[in-house]
């Protein structure tokens, strides 16, 4: 099955990134296609290389980019959304980049599931 | 830019629907859903939305925005039917919980039970929860 991720919440406030993360990895190893994980919301907030969590804790961040190399997933951080939240090309961690809304409905089409992860 | 995207996916439309559940102002959650419900519709699609819980008080009348130095997006939901998005529906449980009936909501909607809300949503190829 092809599924499409829906990112609404920041990491480490809210649990739904941890969540989408997880279900995501899940899916591919049953070998299920994600071919996309859109951020929408305080989502953005998942895609700025700036974050540093203690070394004890989970790198949020990194586990995308690495998802998202390892897979070939495409990470789409929402522009309105970001900008209005400071995040920008220049912040970006590797594999995200920054696209319309337009591509969250595109993959609504594609897709046969969509799964949302929010409050 | 939507025309581009209409070439991509000549004739498929799927059946779209928003959920919103939240107090129009408080989180921001109204307002970014109501950007992807526009969005949603220059890609001609089946798009309905669905109003439940605080989300009801989106619809409500006589809000008055500014004093929280927010943009009132209120009359945003009478202009949708200009995007043929034509099917709002409200939570009847929602609504007469929170004191409030059709009168109170600035566009025409269907209001449907808890039931039929269920029975509705079953229908939808994509469904998203703000």
């Amino acid at each position: 099955m092809r599924f499409g991720i829906l990112i609404n919440e920041g990491p480490y406030q809210h649990q739904a990134s941890d969540s989408a993360y997880l279900f995501t990895k899940a899916a591919l190893e049953e070998g299920h296609e994600v071919p996309r994980i859109f951020f929408y919301m305080d989502g953005v907030n998942n895609a700025t290389r700036l974050q540093e969590p203690q070394q004890d804790d989970r790198n949020i961040v990194r586990r995308w980019s690495q998802l998202a190399e390892t897979h070939g997933i495409d990470l789409v951080v929402c522009v309105a959304a970001a900008l209005r939240r400071g995040i920008k090309d220049e912040v970006l961690a590797p594999g995200f980049r920054i696209s319309g809304l337009g591509q969250l409905v595109e993959i609504g089409i594609q897709a046969d599931r969509l799964v949302t992860f929010g409050d | 830019m939507s025309d581009e995207f209409e070439d991509d996916f000549p004739g498929e439309v799927k059946r779209f629907m928003f959920v919103n559940r939240k107090a129009p102002h408080g989180t921001i959650y109204a307002l970014e859903s109501l950007e992807v419900v526009l969005i949603s519709a220059a890609f001609d699609q089946d798009v309905s939305l669905a109003f439940l819980d605080d989300g009801v008080f989106q619809l409500r009348k006589g809000q008055n925005a500014n004093v929280l130095e927010m943009k009132n997006f209120a009359p945003t939901y009478r202009a949708l039917e200009g995007y043929d998005i034509e099917k709002l529906y409200v939570e009847r449980e929602s609504l007469e919980e929170r004191g409030m009936t059709t009168d109170d909501l600035v566009v025409p909607v269907e209001v449907v039970d808890r039931a039929r809300m269920t029975a509705l949503m079953a229908e939808q190829e994509v469904v998203m929860s703000f």
